[in-house]
């Protein structure tokens, strides 16, 4: 059983699939692709966050969050505000009104930089907020509702209402954050222009680097104590509750462990596009990323870069060439993961290799990290899951 | 200000918030159904409306060009025709994909997203990218002014009125009805109502399909207020689950309450600031009074 265990996590999460992702990243995208297309693929990659901080949360926890964007939002806003203030110096905004507030400000009468905004020129207190801010968010929301025990659906409806509030907050307060355009014309960080190819090229080996060291993170924690907890949790919550551990703690901190990859994945957005806008923060947006996810295979953390990277490929190219089409494949790739494809292409890959495997030797193994619809309907086939039955508990 | 506009403002107000409540509830009744009673996260709901929308649309057209003597009518009949046709749409989408996730609740809500992207594009393909409005019969229009000071649109009295017979209608089906009682045992338990002998299955499919058939004619109503483009439906679905949420899931009572509630939280605000604060004021105080009591306004008392 144990052993069965670590393979299938060796299998699925293990070195060498790591060491492939790093060598296609590192060598052979920066080889093969033009530095505009290189941009776009570390665009990508910034989405890959996200989606790696989607696997342990909904694919290991099985809590689905649809309010991923407001922590990528929060993170990208909070290094755009640094970069904007660095951008409106007042010698290149003499031409405004107040020379150097930002020039969003300016058109909308706004005579001095606001209270808010005013930590945001020290250079460590922006990157202190990039983590903490959406962090402290997750946390409180955390607490509020998987203290009460809150759960499944419900959460996913209130996140989705927080990345409603959100977005329609970033619009309406124009003067404060530049409304529905966000936060344009970044150039330099701590004097170091952005726009070059050569930034480009750093930026991009940082995000990816980043994004590396975010999976092997991530594989420590699920190779653990923790990782085993959060699928007892996902699979049979009362059962873990009932053996004394505080299910909400490990809840909380796995949704603080996305939204803090979710808020790199943003600001490291930021950096590489040179802007920042409501358009990423929004409902549609939030999830889209858990379509990431679920095509790489919500148990996959390596798996979900590779869905990053396809689904936003898709995008990009369906959107330039058929934008007819791409609504339809969406709507494909959201009913096909979960009709017929749970563990997405890391699914499929194990599928194929273990089907080969199964050739050459008889014995077959298991794997006991499968999507959750196999193990949690089976023990539930006699229940029927409610909205009403996560609440049911606590009366 | 004599005293005569205040009152009038008043009148104004509260006017504008029992529109906005109308509007809530009716978008919310179908959900209350398919959500509150069945579970299910149809996140679809939306573009069902959206489908109730242009069936009025086309309707109302058709009966303009080529039946001009019926088209004061029209607007009554295409009103049952939304029904119909969301109320076929929902009866597929339940046999093709809902009924295959009744145990995945997380699942349902991403293939029901991916449902809604795949319609909104079949509205964009057929009807076009622009918003449509339809021909309004002569007496929707206009307004009625019982004094100098107040100004009420008909529109809004019909969406009203509507509002009142739909959910009139759904309270004496739910509880007066055949399938109220299969839907309510089916829902207190499944298990056993098999047992008795009620094909739930059925049951479930029939209830979809009249949640979604309810969601039509709120799309049909809200016609009358403003026009309908391919994803005007996507802009009511959050509204729509927090009014159900809110309310207490299994509540129909709490859902009505909680549009109230909703609806005037909103317009009072809107009153007092810019329309955009005013909602995301609303949808804070919604969400965290959602975080305190998670169970909503009206917890159902069943035991599960």
């Amino acid at each position: 059983m144990q052993n069965n265990l670590l393979k299938s996590f060796a299998g699925r999460q293990g070195w060498t699939s790591i060491l492939v992702l790093a060598l296609v990243l590192m060598v052979v995208f920066p080889l093969g692709l033009d530095i505009f297309r290189l941009n776009l693929v570390g665009k990508y990659l910034a989405y890959a966050f996200v989606a790696v901080g989607l696997v342990v949360l909904w694919g290991y926890g099985g809590i689905l969050s649809l309010g991923q964007g407001v922590f990528f939002g929060l993170g990208g806003y909070c290094m755009a505000m640094f970069l904007k203030l660095e951008a409106s110096d007042p010698i290149s905004t003499k031409i405004q009104s107040t020379p150097g507030i930002p020039d969003f400000m300016d058109w909308n009468q706004l005579t001095a930089l606001p209270s808010l905004w005013q930590p945001f020129q020290s250079f460590s207190f922006s990157l202190l907020a990039v983590i903490a801010v959406p962090v402290l968010l997750a946390l409180i929301m955390g607490l509020a509702m998987f203290k009460r025990r809150v759960g499944g659906v419900y959460f996913a409806i209130i996140t989705q209402a927080v990345a409603l509030i959100l977005s329609v907050l970033i619009i309406g307060q124009q003067g404060y954050t530049g409304g529905v355009n966000g936060i344009t014309d970044l150039k330099t960080l701590l004097g170091w222009d952005i726009r070059t190819d050569t930034a480009k090229y750093i930026l991009y080996f940082l995000c990816a680097g980043l994004l590396i060291g975010a999976i092997i993170t991530s594989r420590y924690l699920l190779g653990g104590k923790f990782g085993m907890l959060l699928l007892a949790i996902r699979d049979k919550e009362d059962r873990v509750r009932f053996s004394g551990y505080d299910v909400a703690n490990f809840k909380i901190f796995a949704f603080c462990f996305a939204a803090g990859l979710a808020a790199i994945g943003g600001a490291l957005f930021t950096l590489q596009v040179g802007f920042m806008s409501p358009s990423f923060v929004g409902i549609v947006p939030s999830i889209e990323m858990v379509i990431f996810a679920a095509v790489g295979g919500r148990m996959s953390l390596v798996g979900a870069v590779y869905g990053a990277l396809l689904v936003n490929f898709g995008k990009t190219y369906f959107s330039e060439s058929f934008p007819d089409l791409w609504l339809f494949l969406m709507a494909a790739l959201f009913i096909g993961v979960v009709m017929a494809f749970p563990n997405g292409i890391a699914g499929l890959y194990e599928s194929i290799a273990k089907r080969r495997s199964a050739k050459s030797d008889d014995t077959k193994s298991e794997p006991l990290a499968s999507a959750p619809e196999k193990t949690a309907a089976a023990a539930d086939k006699a229940h029927w899951p409610h909205p009403g039955a996560a609440t049911a508990t606590q009366s | 200000m004599s005293p005569s506009e205040i009152g009038g403002i008043i009148a104004m107000q509260g006017f504008a918030g029992l529109s906005l409540f109308s509007v809530l509830l009716l978008m919310a009744l179908g959900l209350a159904i398919i959500f509150g009673q069945m579970g299910v996260i149809n996140m679809a709901h939306g573009e069902f409306m959206t489908i109730g929308a242009y069936t009025i649309y086309v309707f109302t057209t058709t009966a303009a060009t080529y039946f001009p003597a019926f088209a004061p009518y029209s607007f009554l009949v295409a009103i049952l025709g939304a029904f119909c046709i969301a109320f076929a749409a929902g009866y597929l989408a339940e046999y093709l994909l809902i009924r295959h996730l009744y145990r995945r609740p997380l699942d349902t809500l991403l293939a029901t997203w991916g449902l809604s992207l795949g319609m909104q594009q079949i509205f964009r393909s057929t009807f076009g990218a622009k918003e449509v409005s339809p021909v309004i019969p002569e007496w929707l229009l206009g307004s009625v002014k019982p004094t100098e000071a107040i100004d009420i649109p008909i529109n809004g009295l019909f969406v009203m009125g509507l509002t009142v017979l739909v959910t009139a209608t759904v309270f004496l089906m739910l509880f007066k009805s055949r399938w109220g009682l299969r839907v309510r045992a089916t829902v207190a338990n499944r298990m056993m109502s098999n047992a008795a002998g009620i094909n739930t299955k059925k049951v479930d499919r029939l209830t979809f399909a009249i949640g979604c058939g309810i969601a039509g004619v709120a799309g049909a109503a809200f016609t009358t207020i403003g026009s309908t483009g391919p994803t005007s439906g996507s802009l009511y679905i959050v509204d729509a689950f927090l009014t159900v949420t809110f309310g207490g899931a299994a509540s129909l009572f709490g859902t009505i309450a909680s549009a109230f509630g909703i609806a005037q939280t909103q317009s009072i605000s809107e009153f007092f600031m810019t329309g955009s604060m005013a909602k995301v004021l609303t949808l804070l105080v919604v969400v965290t009074i959602l975080m305190m009591r998670p169970q909503g306004l009206f917890a159902s008392k069943v035991r599960r």
